[in-house]
C-alpha cells in the first residue's frame, strides 16, 4: 500500500488529526499533519512557514555588518554561533582573520551558548515527557549563563556580539570568574540531571526503542548535529572543518549508535560535558591582543561566492554569501540544521505510537524559526 | 498600611457572634480575583518565548502574581502573550484563537515585533507589521526580545489595569462632568 495515495487512506478508516501550530510540545508554530491508524503513525506532513519572516530576502538590502542581527532570531538558542558563521563568512570573503585573543572569546561564548541552550532543551525535554522539574533544574543552570552573558554581551539571549574581523568590544573584567563560578556549578549539578532524568525507569521506557534513524537514513536525509551523531554518524564540523582554532582544542566528538531518542539524549548529555572541559582548557588561556581586526567602514566583498560551516548546538549551519562586489550581498542562503532534522521526522514516526510523536519531537530539538527563517 | 490592606483583599471584615459579614463592592471583590489568578494561553512563536519561559522559571517566577497555570488551551485562558513575530500564515490563527477564548480577556504584545514588525519592518514581504492589526492589545512591552522583569511589569500592569474595571455600573446613572 502506498502511504503516499492520500485520498483512499482516509477511507480505510485512517484518522487525520492537526497537531499544531499552536501546541506546547512543537517548541513553537509547527503545523503537523498526522495520519492515523487507531494509535499508530501511518504518516506524518509537517506544514512550514507559520513563522517565515523572510530574513534571507531581507538580508539583501542589509549591510555586512547589519545582516549579521537578523541570525540571532533564526536560532535563538544558538545566537552567537549564528552571528559566528556569518562574521566568518564575511571574514573568508574579506581574506581578513579574527584575531587570537578574538577567536578564543568567540569559542568561549559559543560553548556557554551550546551549554544553555542543551541545558533548555534538556527542561523542555522532561517537559515534553511529562515531568516538570527538569525545566527547573535546567534553567537554574542557564540563568547563570545568561547572567554571563548580559555581562559581557548587553543582552540575555540575542547578543549580536560577533563582528566581521572579531568581536565587537572586549569581555568584562568580571569574566573569567563568573565563568568559573558557572562551571563549578554546572560539574556539581550534572549529577542531578542523572538522577533526575537519564536513570529513571519511566523516561527510559518512553525514550529507548522510540524512533529509530539508522545511519543510512540520517546521511540521506541531511541530518546533523546530535540528531545525526545518536546514529553513529560522525559529522562534528568543530573536528571536520575547524574554525577559529578548534583544531588546537581537546575535545571528543559524542558518537552513540543507538539511533533511537536515548541514544540522541545521550549524546547531547555527553556534549555539555565536552563543552564545559573546552571551556575549561581556554578560560584561562585568552591570549592578549587585539579583539578586532582593522577593517573598512564599509565593507565590500570581491565578487564571487562564499561559504563557512559552523556546529550549531543543532548541528551544522552553513552561511552562503554570493557577492557581485556591492556593499550588500547579492543572495544569502542558510542552510540551517533544523530543516534537514526536521525532514527525517516522519520516518522516525512512522510505526510509532501517537504519544512517542513528542518524544521523537523533543529529541529532535527543533527550533522553528531556524527551520522557516 | 491602610491603603495596602486594601489592596490585598478590597472589604472591610466584620467579626459577629454567628460568623462574619464581609462589605464591599461587587467590582472590587470581582476584579480582586479575576487579576490574582490569570490564566496564560502557551503561545510563542520565536525569540520571545523563551524569555516568556525564563518568566516561569524559579528565578523570575510569575506564579507569585498568579500567572503559573499556562494552559494550552485557549478555551482555559484568559490572557493571551503575543511572545514572538506574526506573520500573514499566522495571522488568521492568532485571530481564530483570540475568538475562542472566552470573555472578558486581556493580549500583552511582548517584544518589538509584536508592536510594529520590530527589526523585520523594512524590506520583509511575509511579517505583520504590529499585532494590534488583528486584535486589540492591553499591554505593550518593547525590547527584542524583553527582559522577563519586563514581562512581569506588564503582567502587574495588566493587574492594575483590571483592578480599575467596572461591571456592574448601571449606565442610567449620569456620571458627574
Amino acid at each position: 500500500m502506498s502511504l503516499l495515495g492520500e485520498p483512499e487512506l482516509t477511507e480505510d478508516g485512517e484518522f487525520v488529526i492537526n497537531i499544531g501550530p499552536q501546541h506546547p510540545s512543537t517548541h513553537g508554530v509547527l503545523h503537523l499533519k498526522v495520519w492515523l491508524d487507531g494509535e499508530t503513525i501511518k504518516k506524518v506532513q509537517p506544514h512550514l512557514g507559520y513563522i517565515h519572516r523572510s530574513i534571507e530576502k531581507m538580508s539583501e538590502s542589509l549591510s555586512y555588518r547589519n545582516f549579521i542581527f537578523a541570525t540571532s532570531r533564526m536560532d535563538y538558542l544558538s545566537a552567537h554561533i549564528n552571528n559566528e558563521a556569518c562574521a566568518l563568512t564575511v571574514e573568508k570573503g574579506l581574506g581578513i582573520e579574527a584575531p587570537p585573543r578574538a577567536q578564543a572569546i568567540r569559542i568561549l561564548m559559543a560553548e556557554l551558548t551550546r551549554l544553555s541552550s542543551h541545558q533548555l532543551w534538556w527542561g523542555c525535554m522532561g517537559l515534553d515527557l511529562g515531568a516538570v522539574s527538569p525545566f527547573f533544574y535546567g534553567f537554574r543552570e542557564r540563568e547563570s549563563i545568561m547572567e554571563v552573558m548580559e555581562e559581557t554581551c548587553g543582552a540575555r539571549l540575542t547578543q549580536n556580539y560577533m563582528v566581521p574581523g572579531g568581536i565587537m568590544y572586549d569581555i568584562h573584567p568580571n569574566f573569567q570568574n563568573r565563568v568559573k563560578n558557572v562551571l563549578k556549578q554546572i560539574k556539581e549539578n550534572f549529577k542531578e540531571y542523572d538522577d533526575l532524568l537519564t536513570g529513571n525507569v519511566i523516561f527510559e521506557g518512553r525514550t529507548k526503542g522510540v524512533g529509530y534513524l539508522s545511519p543510512e537514513d540520517a546521511i540521506s536525509y541531511g541530518c546533523t548535529g546530535p540528531t545525526a551523531r545518536g546514529s553513529g554518524v560522525s559529522c562534528d564540523v568543530r573536528k571536520w572543518f575547524p574554525y577559529d582554532g578548534y583544531d588546537k582544542l581537546q575535545f571528543n566528538e559524542i558518537l552513540e549508535t543507538g539511533g533511537d531518542c536515548y541514544a540522541r539524549y545521550m549524546v547531547r548529555m555527553a556534549e555539555m560535558r565536552q563543552s564545559v572541559r573546552i571551556i575549561e582548557q581556554m578560560i584561562d588561556n585568552i591570549p592578549e591582543g587585539d579583539f578586532q581586526t582593522k577593517t573598512k567602514a564599509v565593507l565590500k566583498l570581491p565578487k564571487g561566492e562564499f561559504y563557512q560551516r559552523v556546529e550549531t548546538a543543532r548541528g551544522e549551519l552553513g552561511v552562503y554569501i554570493v557577492s557581485d562586489g556591492a556593499a550588500s550581498p547579492y543572495r544569502i542562503k542558510y542552510r540551517s540544521p533544523n530543516f534537514s532534522n526536521l525532514s527525517a521526522l516522519e520516518h522516525m514516526a512512522k510505526g510509532a505510537k501517537i504519544g512517542d510523536l513528542v518524544a521523537i519531537m523533543a529529541t529532535i530539538d527543533l527550533v522553528i524559526p531556524d527551520v522557516d527563517r | 498600611m491602610a491603603e495596602t490592606e486594601k489592596m490585598i483583599f478590597p472589604a472591610q471584615l466584620h467579626e459577629t457572634a454567628d460568623g462574619g459579614i464581609v462589605v464591599s463592592k461587587l467590582d472590587d471583590l470581582i476584579n480582586w480575583a479575576r487579576s490574582n489568578s490569570l490564566w496564560p494561553l502557551v503561545f510563542g512563536t520565536s525569540c520571545c518565548a523563551i524569555e516568556m519561559m525564563s518568566a516561569a522559571d524559579a528565578k523570575y517566577d510569575w506564579s507569585r502574581f498568579g500567572f503559573e497555570v499556562a494552559r494550552a488551551t485557549p478555551r482555559q485562558a484568559d490572557l493571551i502573550i503575543v511572545a514572538g513575530t506574526i506573520v500573514m500564515k499566522m495571522a488568521p490563527v492568532l485571530k481564530r484563537l483570540y475568538d475562542q477564548m472566552p470573555d472578558p480577556k486581556y493580549v500583552i504584545a511582548m517584544g518589538a515585533c509584536t508592536i510594529s514588525g520590530g527589526p523585520f519592518f523594512y524590506n520583509t514581504y511575509s511579517v505583520v507589521k504590529g499585532v494590534d492589526h488583528l486584535i486589540p492589545v492591553d499591554v505593550y512591552i518593547p525590547g527584542c526580545p524583553p527582559r522577563p522583569e519586563a514581562l512581569l511589569h506588564a503582567l502587574i500592569t495588566l493587574q492594575e489595569k483590571i483592578k480599575n474595571e467596572t461591571y456592574f455600573r448601571s449606565d442610567k446613572i449620569e456620571m458627574p462632568k
